[in-house]
């Protein structure tokens, strides 16, 4: 069951259901994952109270990792006409939230156009991210022309097939996938990447938590819009014996979340511009939000994990 | 045991958005999409088809463009790019025939056809056409790669 606290919000948000709409809808559907907000954030976790995820805080020896996505460097349009500022500030948010990061995910689209001068931008500023390391996923964004042959020149150092790379820290196994290359509308992961998830967890005990991130997400969020990937059925299935499985998207540019037995997946928001909810309007087109909404449309993610807990908890904060 | 599908056949989304409090952060949340395979399972089947339906109906009053592949094919050698689609989405043309395209909105688009197939534009900014010349009948579906969720279709006849 879904507990939305201190949920005492306007009626309706600006384009999407009213709070009443969700609270039927979540009624209806039931959901594990648990939702806690307060004053700008969103703090999701399985099963492991708030108290909990405070604590890890104190926690030396707890894994804490930042996710961004969606940075469109290049962009010039309505819907955000400063998005270098806007990854300035989100950069600068990582940089003062009071810990260093073990690492830093961007999950794609950190270019707009897939230029070298776009991708040497990004790079820059990636650089200026106080954290252990920084990876990386391609979005489509970052392979319009090239299949990501200009992607993998900046960023696919160690990367294995077209950039795809598993790694662990702190006990947890974490896999980047590569879903946009396909000149396809759907997502696509193709039979390499697959053999590689199959080989790549093989090994591994079933009570290893599991990060997966990509740029598209692996669950039909919205496939009329290519929300989807059409072959994540088959990576998944590799997954399924696994006792705690969280997959982490960009793509979409906004929070969703959607719990299917032992995976957990987590759409993140952009620090770019956002896009229509699923199926309002003709098509996720950039949103020109009204003077003042856009900082609140876009953020960062933290995400932490102690170890022996079952789940890692997710915070959400918008852009400060 | 409920299994993961991303079936383009199942009504699998459904949205729930709010806005929350001081936080003004929409969250959407939605659960197992096999609900809808498994009548009973969570909750009664009408509703998740309700749910679902906003992906599979276009408004009525959406533009005109939205539901590109469902609309009649127009013979004419002319496509604009507009709006973040295609338009005409299915256009007809006789073999020999050079379309063009241009790209009528503020953001950069491509029209680049499925793999396999033979058209691969570069990136074209606000007002910049692209031609292709058709000599071979057939059905060719291309895509933007900027944007994939933009598909259309060109019908070569003989």
């Amino acid at each position: 069951m879904t507990t939305l606290e201190s949920a005492h919000g306007p009626e309706g948000g600006p384009v999407g259901m009213s709070r009443r709409q969700l609270l039927r809808h979540t009624a209806w559907f039931g959901a594990a994952v648990v939702l806690t907000v307060t004053s700008g954030e969103v703090i999701s976790h399985l099963g492991t109270p708030p108290a909990a995820a405070a604590a890890v805080a104190q926690d030396p020896h707890a894994l804490r990792f930042v996710q961004i996505s969606d940075s469109h460097l290049g962009f010039h349009g309505p819907a955000n006409t400063d998005v270098t500022g806007s990854f300035s500030r989100a950069i600068n948010q990582v940089n003062t939230l009071g810990f260093r990061p073990d690492f830093v995910m961007h999950t794609g689209d950190l270019t707009h156009l897939s230029t070298p001068a776009q991708f040497d931008q990004v790079r820059q500023m990636l650089g200026g991210l106080r954290t252990g390391q920084v990876f990386t996923v391609p979005g489509e964004h970052d392979s319009v022309d090239d299949h990501g042959q200009k992607y993998r020149a900046a960023f696919g150092s160690g990367t294995r097939g077209d950039g795809w790379y598993s790694f662990d820290i702190k006990g947890v196994h974490f896999i980047a996938l590569v879903n946009t290359l396909a000149l396809e509308k759907l997502g696509h992961l193709g039979t390499d990447q697959l053999e590689f998830v199959r080989k790549d967890v093989a090994g591994l005990s079933s009570d290893t938590p599991i990060v997966v991130f990509s740029h598209i997400p692996l669950f039909a969020m919205y496939p009329t819009w290519g929300w989807g990937t059409d072959d994540a059925t088959q990576a998944l299935s590799y997954l399924r014996r696994f006792s705690s499985v969280t997959c982490l998207n960009g793509h979409v540019h906004q929070l969703f979340t959607k719990t299917d037995g032992n995976v957990t997946f987590y759409s993140a928001t952009t620090t770019a511009y956002p896009l229509p909810h699923p199926g309002q309007g003709p098509g996720p087109i950039p949103l020109t939000l009204p003077a003042g909404q856009l900082g609140p449309a876009l953020g960062i993610r933290d995400v932490s994990y102690q170890p022996g807990q079952h789940a890692l908890a997710i915070r959400d904060r918008r852009l400060a | 045991m409920r299994q993961f599908t991303t079936s383009l056949a199942l009504p699998a989304v459904a949205a729930g958005i709010a806005t929350l409090a001081g936080a003004a952060i929409a969250v959407g949340i939605i659960t197992s999409p096999t609900t809808a395979a498994e009548p009973g399972a969570a909750g009664p089947a009408p509703v998740v088809a309700e749910q679902a339906m906003p992906g599979m109906s276009m408004p009525a009053g959406g533009s005109p463009t939205a539901a590109s592949g469902q609309d009649a094919p127009v013979a004419t050698n002319a496509v604009a790019i507009q709006n973040f689609a295609f338009s005409p989405a299915i256009v007809t043309v006789k073999a020999g025939t050079t379309i063009t395209w241009t790209n009528r909105d503020q953001d950069s688009h491509t029209v680049t056809a499925m793999p396999g197939g033979p058209f691969h534009s570069p990136t074209l900014n606000t007002g910049q056409p692209y031609q292709y010349t058709f000599t071979t009948p057939g059905r060719f579906d291309y895509l933007c790669t900027i944007h994939p969720f933009m598909t259309a279709t060109v019908v070569v006849t003989p």
